[in-house]
């Protein structure tokens, strides 16, 4: 009997053309785009979105067009510090100019994010459906001509994974970290996982500086992976803070 | 998948998609040299799965549309909200909002009010004694 790889006919569903069609609708849609930068740690809270959108709004200033693509689905966080309205059209026009997509402009004020279907075993199916909402996200949004699309993962590596495979080529990496020995460890996970998978460090910025979180997180990470420390930010940064990481990257 | 008529050693078409609408779906595939007709059935969670990865069986015969799959699948609740109503509902306090915000929706949803407006908030405080919120 012949196997799946022996029958060749093309067939109506034609499933690999569908997906070969969003992979395409992607990267035309990302053709504008010059330049993708994913914001990760591997650590939950240690404000990873604030970074990022701060960051985006210090490009903003240079005169830089930015877009910020919130990719924590059952966390996002990205309208409220960009201060986007709920329901807002996509693009999202934020703060200082700043773009933005999140499913935060898709659920009502305070609902988690849960999908209509079968409740009975929903694992099976819902991580498949959130990385075919970060595929729509990357691929439906009419960003126009940006500078830079930063990419707000939520903690852990399955957003990234998932990315990698959606773009097809893994983005560049910034990494964030708070001083403590305990993050360190988290991230030094996720960055070997962002190396193993091709992407490039861009750098490490060092979080909640200065306050009671003791340790050298940020230098030993930037020493093990050869990468720049780009930012120390303090508990209270200034817009300088993140005009100076924009400028660094 | 695929689907192989073994006896003729022949891929299958498909031939029809059906949705019962009980979150099930079925599909013929038709082997081309002896007619054979086989019929592949999913249950709600197979179903799901495959609706999950934003392709349909049978092939698509209209482009998509821009989030259609989150537009479609994502659990929303309620009536829309106005920029002025949003703007009103904005300036209660934090803590109460949601809770507030909850009882202008279930007024609306259960007079089938589709957009929630100030003076749909003026309404519902008057009916509902909710002076102050």
């Amino acid at each position: 009997m012949r196997t799946y790889h022996q029958l060749t006919d093309p067939d109506r569903s034609g499933l690999a053309d569908q997906i070969g069609a969003q992979r395409k609708r992607v990267a035309e849609r990302l053709a504008g785009v010059r330049r993708i930068v994913a914001v990760m740690s591997g650590k939950g809270g240690v404000g990873k979105s604030y970074v990022t959108a701060h960051l985006g709004r210090g490009f903003a200033r240079a005169g830089r067009s930015v877009g910020v693509l919130d990719a924590d689905l059952n966390g996002p966080t990205i309208p409220g510090l960009l201060q986007v309205a709920q329901n807002a059209e996509s693009p999202a026009i934020g703060i200082d100019g700043v773009k933005c997509i999140s499913m935060g402009q898709f659920l009502d004020d305070g609902a988690p994010l849960a999908f209509k279907g079968p409740s009975a075993e929903s694992f099976v199916w819902r991580g498949a459906m959130e990385a075919s909402a970060l595929r729509e996200f990357l691929g439906d949004v009419e960003w126009g001509d940006l500078d830079v699309l930063l990419l707000d993962l939520p903690p852990g590596m399955q957003r990234y994974i998932e990315l990698c495979d959606i773009l097809g080529n893994p983005p560049a990496v910034l990494t964030v970290t708070i001083p403590t020995p305990e993050s360190r460890d988290a991230v030094r996970r996720a960055m070997r996982a962002a190396v193993e998978r091709g992407s490039a460090l861009l750098g490490i910025v060092e979080n909640m500086v200065g306050g009671e979180l003791r340790g050298t997180a940020g230098d030993d990470l930037a020493k093990e992976f050869g990468v720049p420390v780009l930012a120390r930010v303090p508990w209270h940064p200034t817009p300088d803070t993140w005009n100076q990481l924009a400028a660094a990257l | 998948m695929k689907f192989l008529c073994v006896e003729c050693d022949q891929q299958m078409a498909f031939a029809e998609r059906q949705l019962p609408g009980d979150g099930t779906l079925a599909a013929t595939f038709k082997c081309p040299k002896c007619g054979r007709v086989v019929a592949m059935l999913t249950n709600p969670m197979e179903t799901q799965l495959v609706s999950s990865m934003g392709v349909e069986i049978g092939g698509r015969t209209v482009p998509s549309e821009p989030f259609e799959m989150v537009r479609a699948n994502v659990v929303t609740g309620g009536p829309a909200w106005s920029a002025d109503a949003q703007e009103r509902l904005s300036r209660v306090p934090s803590f109460v909002r949601g809770m507030v915000k909850k009882i202008y929706a279930d007024y609306a949803k259960e007079r089938g009010i589709p957009e929630i407006t100030p003076a749909i908030m003026d309404t519902a405080r008057a009916e509902l004694g909710l002076e102050g919120m």
